[in-house]
């Protein structure tokens, strides 16, 4: 019987993809729905020189914050990396590269990688340091920046469901970047939360079609942190 | 005196309309969701991909999978749906969002925003500010009028922009400005704070502006 797409564990999901100096795609907002046992796992292998495409840079110690700690990481595409201290210390200090894109640039030139569109046109970023360098082009009377499709060697994504044929379910703001990414890995490895056989997801349901999956691991109960844990008090009826 | 904190996300929760989808940034912006008034329908959208933001969660209640652009857990509401940053900044980028309320380092006199970046100094990013900016029907900044002594409302930004000619409104502790980004009318102060004098707003403002008539 064939292994199909599923894998015993990170390393083995990510043995025979990994080198230096490739591209690396990681979904999550903050550290919520980050890929984080694939991430551990690229950082047990000790690839370096390694551009990796996130919305954020992890925090100190967690997600892609492990990469930065081992030096694996040299250049960052990214929208905000603000509660990343280490990686203020080595952008300042020159030992790392950093590409700011505006959120929803980075966001749709993700998807339009993934969807074989290789450039587009939006008004975010004109009149602004993001556009310098680019063709802006006027249409219907206002000015457009153009931007470039992003695609990467591995796109690592962490989702909730998935079946073993790579179907997907994200759930609630876990979901962010982990679809888009998901169709823009020239490889696409994800961790899921529950493992389910097909047939167990509603198809009206799926976020994601397994077309974009090429290996899965399993990862149930996965330690979850909080980044600001922010609550109200009961009032007592 | 001039207007607290609480006194400036009330006055801009008067920008709030029946219907509308709003963006609120960090800061004081956020709690201008306090505000909102009893039978008013407000969706508030979070630009890591939920509409419909629900308030703070139970202690014990918290959920690592449940949080806003300033990954705060939140709640969910009974109108609530969730999407990928893709269909998130497809929203703000398309026009669909009605307002937005953000923070600000400068503003200047003909509507451009810098808040992202001070040169060589602050390496944070721009996050979804610039997007928001660029694509959201009405953009009102909320912020204190001065920093350090220093006037925030100038003639030219000297920051790296956020946005160019993108700002409606100026909320700040002294009073409201209006912009009319697009237009040669300028900014115009139409509201002035309790217990601030238009000497005092002058005497703190850099940019250019007109008073409204019959302003006092």
């Amino acid at each position: 019987m064939s292994q199909g797409k599923i894998y015993p564990n990170a390393a083995a999901a990510l043995s025979g993809l990994l080198k230096n100096d490739m591209t690396i795609m990681a979904g999550g907002f903050g550290i919520c729905g980050i890929p984080e046992s694939l991430i551990e796992a690229v950082s047990a292998s000790g690839v370096k020189g390694i551009t990796a495409i996130s919305n954020n840079a992890g925090i100190d110690g967690v997600g892609l914050g492990v990469l930065l700690e081992t030096r694996q990481i040299r250049k960052m595409i990214s929208s905000y990396v603000g509660e990343n201290k280490l990686f203020a210390q080595q952008y300042l200090a020159g030992e790392l590269e950093i590409e700011f894109n505006p959120q929803g640039t980075l966001a749709e030139r993700i998807r339009a990688g993934g969807a074989g569109i290789p450039a587009f046109f939006t008004k975010t970023g004109v009149g602004t340091s993001v556009a310098e360098g680019k063709e802006v082009r006027e249409i219907d009377g206002a000015r457009y920046v153009m931007e470039r499709g992003l695609v990467a060697d591995v796109a690592l994504v962490h989702a909730w469901k998935g079946d073993t044929e790579g179907n997907l379910v994200f759930r609630k703001t876990a979901r962010n970047f982990n679809p888009l990414m998901a169709t823009a890995g020239k490889v696409t490895v994800v961790e899921v939360e529950h493992l389910v056989e097909p047939g167990e997801i509603d198809p009206d349901h799926i976020v994601t079609p397994g077309i974009y999956v090429q290996r899965i691991i399993h990862v149930p109960d996965p330690t979850k942190r909080i980044e600001q844990r922010t609550v109200r008090k009961r009032v007592m009826a | 005196m001039a207007w607290t904190r609480e006194e400036m996300a009330a006055r801009a929760a008067k920008e709030l309309r029946d219907g509308f989808y709003v963006n609120l940034g960090i800061g004081i912006p956020t709690l201008v969701s306090n505000y909102i008034p009893t039978g008013m329908a407000v969706q508030l959208q979070s630009e890591n991909g939920m509409l419909g933001t629900g308030p703070f969660p139970y202690e014990g209640e918290e959920d690592a999978d449940l949080i806003n652009a300033g990954k705060q857990t939140i709640t969910e509401l009974p109108t609530t749906s969730f999407f990928s940053s893709a269909d998130s900044f497809a929203m703000i980028r398309g026009g669909h969002i009605d307002l937005s309320i953000l923070g600000a380092m400068q503003v200047a006199e003909n509507g451009d925003l810098a808040n992202w970046m001070i040169p060589g100094k602050m390496v944070k990013g721009m996050g979804g500010a610039m997007d928001l900016v660029a694509g959201v029907k009405r953009v009102v900044v909320l912020m204190e009028h001065s920093a350090k002594n220093e006037p925030k409302l100038l003639p030219k930004c000297d920051l790296p922009l956020t946005g160019a000619q993108v700002v409606d409104m100026v909320i700040t502790d002294l009073g409201v400005f209006t912009i009319d980004k697009h237009g040669k009318g300028g900014m115009t102060l139409v509201e002035v704070a309790n217990g601030t004098t238009l000497d005092e707003i002058k005497a703190k403002t850099a940019a250019h502006y007109t008073v409204a008539p019959g302003l006092k």
